[in-house]
């Protein structure tokens, strides 16, 4: 099937996931549904000195050494077994088409510093250039591969034996968003029948806080910590950092059909557009998140009175809640007021790369069980946002079809569309 | 879909050689110019970029002052590649340009870092004094300079590039792929306009480290690729390189001139078994290949890893025999995600001028005889990733 621009009509056929609240998308969705929040007190490094102690960091699985770059690694591959599970394409190591991923900028980290300078011998002052000399010994040699880029895509390349060069992508907090669109985009092109998209980040770690934290961008409401992420309310003060990942299968139609695949959804549309106005903050008319929303509805050959849910970015720092509220606005106009709009980042925090795919398989499965899951911690409403965040309680509602959200940082706005049927 | 050709319109590059075509078509010229430091990083070289001036591409200081130098590079050079594609300026045009910028990340506060190493041995918390430290002494806005991307980010708010970003990591391949994602979406016609490159600053410690603990950095002062068996590895360089990629006809619309045509982009993966590069490398250029006409020049982004580099050669002199061969390495080093931007920018500049530059001096690098028509440009990752690009003359 093709759609109204003689594109390869694009649909899902596979999801996983892991977060804070659990593995799986079943455990997940209970949770989400359920208000419940996977916010906590940090315990895998020391908080003393730091105005923020709380994320929303997935415990359960290990990783060694004990860094973002493997954490993440383990993530997505938990998701991506999921998906492709459920999708039963290809054979076991044997994905039939591209991979495209979101992961958050690999680094050395503190332990992996602390090492090198202890091997270094050096008792005085400690410079990059006893670092140097501890490296070149070496002794150090796993450490190359691990902290390089690329490496997390060829290895999951690697194990799930999807084709061609596997791409990692950045675009900050829009990332996963912009892997599902690139993996759209190949489908549309006919280059593959088949992509594999994944958002991970596992990036819970003291200097990445530490980071968002000089830039007054996380909440200090530490107690309790599942009070701390509050989109938009009054009251709310920064977000708070997750952790976790997901996995799309996406596939043509045609290929779906043909192998008997079940269709768990369509992405029927994507918008994106640049801002140029700032590094942080983004343009006062908020033109920019207003352009790739209706791009991606234009996309879909939709209009705004079709859209029956927003799955919001709300990430619950005062700027975006404000900005992205005024947005839907401009897009939908006065029928905004009574469009319900939530966001998942109340329970899970701000899963920073993997945000955009992580709430792409909530949007999916919002259409899938026509429930809205709910803003939680919606206790002082704002009046500047005057909509139907769905505060505090999950609803059930007829969904035919979902936007998603996605902004980051360096003036990225990406917005998927999703639906829960085909068309021409 | 409709294939659409693809066009290269503006070429911005800076290395350590100079800024600009110009300037590395002259600096080329010389067979042994190339520009090393030898002492400030040893056992390790690097190529140092030139001293820009910087006013002339991004006018604000407070932008210049937001920007670590790996951002400055690409800004810069993304500023070049829109001035000679005639767009600088042009608003209506710029804000509906993609980007896709190929980057790693960018560079620590050394001083902190080497503070907080001495101190936490002698603390009794250390974690404790690593969170105090960090809170206490970074720059707040560091980190929008470490972003990878971010650079994308500059080039939006300093050049007005806002159609929407995208920024690939992932060492050399994600030069590769940055390069053929921008191809294949102006092919099918999703997008008629793209900035597409990347830069890298090799003037540091940190990034050198990652290298060194791999045993991928050549030791012990320069030597061209091809000649790296004593001590195999990179010589890391500082540069960036930026295109303005049209759709033909986008690009004859607004009267552009056209220096080159991209003609076919190909990215392989191997796994890094002995003969891997040489059979990966080679079903890349296989599929660029028939893009190829007339008298072939081939611009390589070799490392210096020597057996990769030695497969490299051997697949390309299979591949085109006779065709003559030049590493970008040689003359201004090795760039990382930057590298295939950098070789392509030179294949651009051979076409351009209607000749290729001369072997590099002890290089063993052929001479070339005939004018190229068309350049084949490879690219074979220190750690992963193959790839190979068709340039072709126009007419």
């Amino acid at each position: 099937m093709k759609d109204r621009n003689g594109r390869p009509v694009v649909v899902v056929t596979g999801i996983g996931l892991v977060t804070s609240l659990g593995q799986g998308k079943t455990d997940n969705w209970a949770a989400l549904t359920a208000g419940k929040s996977g916010i906590r007190q940090i315990t895998r490094f020391p908080t003393g000195g730091l105005r923020t102690t709380i994320a929303g960091t997935v415990d359960f699985v290990k990783a060694e050494p004990f860094c973002a770059a493997q954490l993440s690694e383990n993530f997505a591959r938990i998701a991506v077994e999921e998906a492709v599970g459920e999708a039963k394409i290809g054979g076991k190591g044997d994905f039939p088409g591209p991979l495209f991923i979101a992961v958050p900028p690999v680094e050395m980290e503190w332990p992996q510093r602390e090492a090198l300078a202890k091997a270094s011998g050096q008792t005085g002052d400690v410079t990059y250039a006893d670092l140097l000399k501890a490296a070149a010994t070496g002794a150090f040699k796993p450490w190359h591969d691990l902290f390089l880029f690329g490496t997390v895509a060829d290895r999951l390349a690697e194990t799930f034996g999807t084709k061609g060069s596997p791409i990692s992508l950045s675009t900050a907090c829009s990332s996963g968003a912009t892997a599902i669109q690139l993996g759209v985009e190949a489908i549309r092109r006919g280059e593959t029948d088949a992509a594999l998209c994944v958002g991970t980040d596992g990036s819970v770690q003291a200097e990445a806080l530490i980071r968002f934290s000089l830039l007054s961008a996380l909440s200090t409401q530490n107690d309790p910590p599942e009070g701390a992420s509050k989109p938009f309310s009054k009251n709310r003060d920064g977000f708070v950092m997750g952790e976790g990942a997901a996995a799309l299968v996406l596939e043509s139609y045609a290929s779906a059909k043909a192998r008997g695949a079940k269709i768990l959804g369509v992405i029927a549309g994507c918008g994106e557009k640049g801002d140029g106005f700032h590094r942080t903050r983004t343009s006062p008319d908020g033109m920019p998140a207003i352009l790739a929303m209706r791009g991606a509805i234009a996309d879909a050959g939709l209009t705004p009175d079709d859209i029956d849910y927003v799955n919001a970015h709300g990430t619950s720092t005062p700027e975006n809640d404000k900005m992205e509220s005024l947005g839907c606005m401009a897009v939908m106009g006065e029928r905004m007021k009574s469009v319900p709009i939530s966001s998942n980042k109340s329970m899970i925090g701000h899963t920073l790369t993997a945000a955009g795919a992580v709430e792409a398989v909530f949007s999916l499965l919002t259409i899938a069980n026509q429930k809205i899951p709910p803003t939680i911690n919606y206790a002082q409403p704002d009046p500047a946002i005057p909509l139907d965040v769905v505060p505090n309680v999950a609803r059930d509602a007829r969904v035919r079809h979902v936007m998603s959200n996605s902004f980051g940082f360096g003036g990225q706005n990406t917005v998927l569309l999703f639906a829960a049927e085909a068309r021409q | 879909m409709g294939q659409r050709d693809v066009v290269i319109t503006g070429v911005g590059l800076v290395s350590s050689l100079g800024e600009g075509l110009e300037a590395h078509a002259g600096a080329l010229k010389d067979p042994s110019a190339v520009n090393v430091d030898a002492t400030t990083y040893a056992p390790f070289s690097v190529h140092p970029a030139v001293a820009l001036e910087l006013d002339r591409q991004i006018p604000k200081k407070l932008d210049q002052k937001q920007m670590e130098p790996w951002q400055r590079l690409g800004t810069y050079a993304a500023g070049l590649a829109l001035e000679m594609a005639g767009l600088k300026g042009d608003k209506e045009k710029l804000s509906e340009t993609q980007l896709i910028v190929a980057a790693g990340g960018g560079e620590r506060d050394y001083a902190v870092d080497g503070q907080i190493l001495t101190e936490m041995p002698k603390s009794a918390t250390p974690g404790v004094l690593l969170n105090e430290k960090l809170m206490g002494e970074l720059r707040p806005t560091l980190f929008l300079a470490q972003l990878s991307n971010l650079l994308a980010g500059n080039i939006s708010i300093v050049h007005g590039v806002t159609g929407a970003s995208r920024t690939f990591m992932g060492e050399e391949q994600c030069g590769v792929d940055a390069v053929r994602i921008a191809f294949e979406r102006i092919r099918a016609g999703q997008g008629d306009r793209f900035l597409v490159g990347s830069s890298y600053n090799s003037e540091r410690p940190d990034s050198l480290l990652i290298f060194a603990m791999g045993g991928v950095l050549k030791q012990g002062g320069f030597a061209p690729v091809q000649k790296r068996e004593a001590s195999p590895g990179m010589i890391l360089g500082s540069a960036g390189a930026f295109f303005v990629m049209e759709a033909r006809e986008a690009a004859e619309a607004r009267g552009a001139t056209i220096l080159a045509e991209l003609a076919d982009v190909s990215a392989t993966r191997s796994i890094r078994d002995a003969g891997a590069v040489a059979a990966s490398l080679g079903v890349a250029i296989d599929a660029v290949k028939p893009a190829l006409s007339g008298a072939v020049a081939v611009i390589s982004g070799a490392s210096g890893c020597a057996d990769i580099t030695a497969e490299e050669f051997d697949v390309i002199a299979e591949k085109l025999p006779g065709a003559p061969i030049r590493a970008t390495g040689n003359r201004l080093g090795h760039a990382l995600e930057s590298q295939f931007a950098v070789s392509l920018a030179l294949g651009v500049l051979t076409l351009k001028d209607g000749a290729l530059f001369p072997p590099a001096a002890g290089s063993g690098e052929a001479p070339a005889d005939t004018a190229p028509q068309s350049v084949l440009v490879t690219s074979v990752g220190h750690k992963r990733g193959e790839g190979a690009a068709a340039l072709k003359r126009t007419q």
